[in-house]
């Protein structure tokens, strides 16, 4: 876009102090940009794995299960949370609600707490449950 | 001094504003129920062997819900990363490159997922 470059760029990104808004809005992106990439090559090799063969599904497996793989998988799990509640969280504020400055603060923090929680039980569920 | 919106006032809407708006807000809902789905089903697996993920995605009460998931999933990343290389990527060539790369990706990875499922679900699961 044309720009008269002697006019200043806003907003000044750089001169905020950190709030939890700010977290929820970041983490909203770069775990949606995590999900797409990491998440998008996950799902694809797992189904394709599945669809050509034993032999690729043990691939597939082997490197699910190894410390790298579980790191990602726990990592891919905590990022769908997080981007399901800033999610919600957006759909709220799409109405215009929660803009007044103590609730947004309120559930931005309950936002990157559920996240937090909900990969805690799910892997609480996998490892303790299911065993 | 003159700014862009200048250019722009008095030309009316464009009339495709919102629409990106609009269907990342409806992807975002229908992907939030097919993940739900797809949790609650993962968990519900009783292994993720070979033989256990394909005999439930040969069911079609999975391989319709999980077609579905891959389609709309794929379809907000799109429209979402778009926004992100849109807002930080400011130099024209590198946007369109950008944005040309990212739709081969999701359509490339969309389809290979889609046809797998597809497969494994007109084979039967054996």
């Amino acid at each position: 876009m044309a720009r008269n470059a002697s006019r200043p760029l806003s907003p000044h990104l750089t001169i905020w102090r950190w709030g939890p808004h700010m977290l929820v809005s970041i983490l909203h992106r770069a775990s949606g940009d995590g999900l797409t990439v990491v998440g998008g090559i996950a799902l694809v090799w797992w189904l394709a794995a599945a669809a050509t063969g034993p032999q690729a599904y043990e691939t597939f497996l082997d490197h699910a299960d190894n410390w790298y793989g579980v790191i990602l998988a726990v990592g891919l799990s905590w990022a769908l949370f997080q981007h399901m509640l800033s999610g919600l969280r957006h759909f709220v504020m799409d109405i215009g609600a929660g803009y007044e400055l103590t609730t947004n603060k309120f559930w931005s923090v309950m936002t990157v707490a559920g996240g937090i929680v909900l990969t805690m039980l799910f892997w609480l569920y996998i490892w303790g449950v299911k065993g | 001094m003159e700014t862009p919106i200048a250019r722009v006032r008095g030309l009316g809407s464009a009339r495709s504003g919102a629409h990106h708006w609009w269907l990342e807000r409806l992807t975002s809902v229908s992907t939030l129920i097919l993940f739900v789905w797809f949790i609650v089903a993962l968990l519900g697996l009783p292994s993720l062997d070979y033989a256990s993920v394909r005999e439930w995605l040969a069911s079609p009460l999975a391989a319709v819900p999980m077609l579905l998931l891959i389609v709309s999933t794929f379809w907000h990343a799109k429209l979402g990363m778009q926004v992100l290389i849109e807002d930080y990527v400011h130099e024209d060539g590198w946007k369109f490159f950008s944005i040309t790369l990212l739709n081969f990706f999701v359509i490339g990875a969309a389809a290979l997922a889609f046809f797998s499922v597809l497969k494994i679900a007109f084979a039967g699961g054996e």
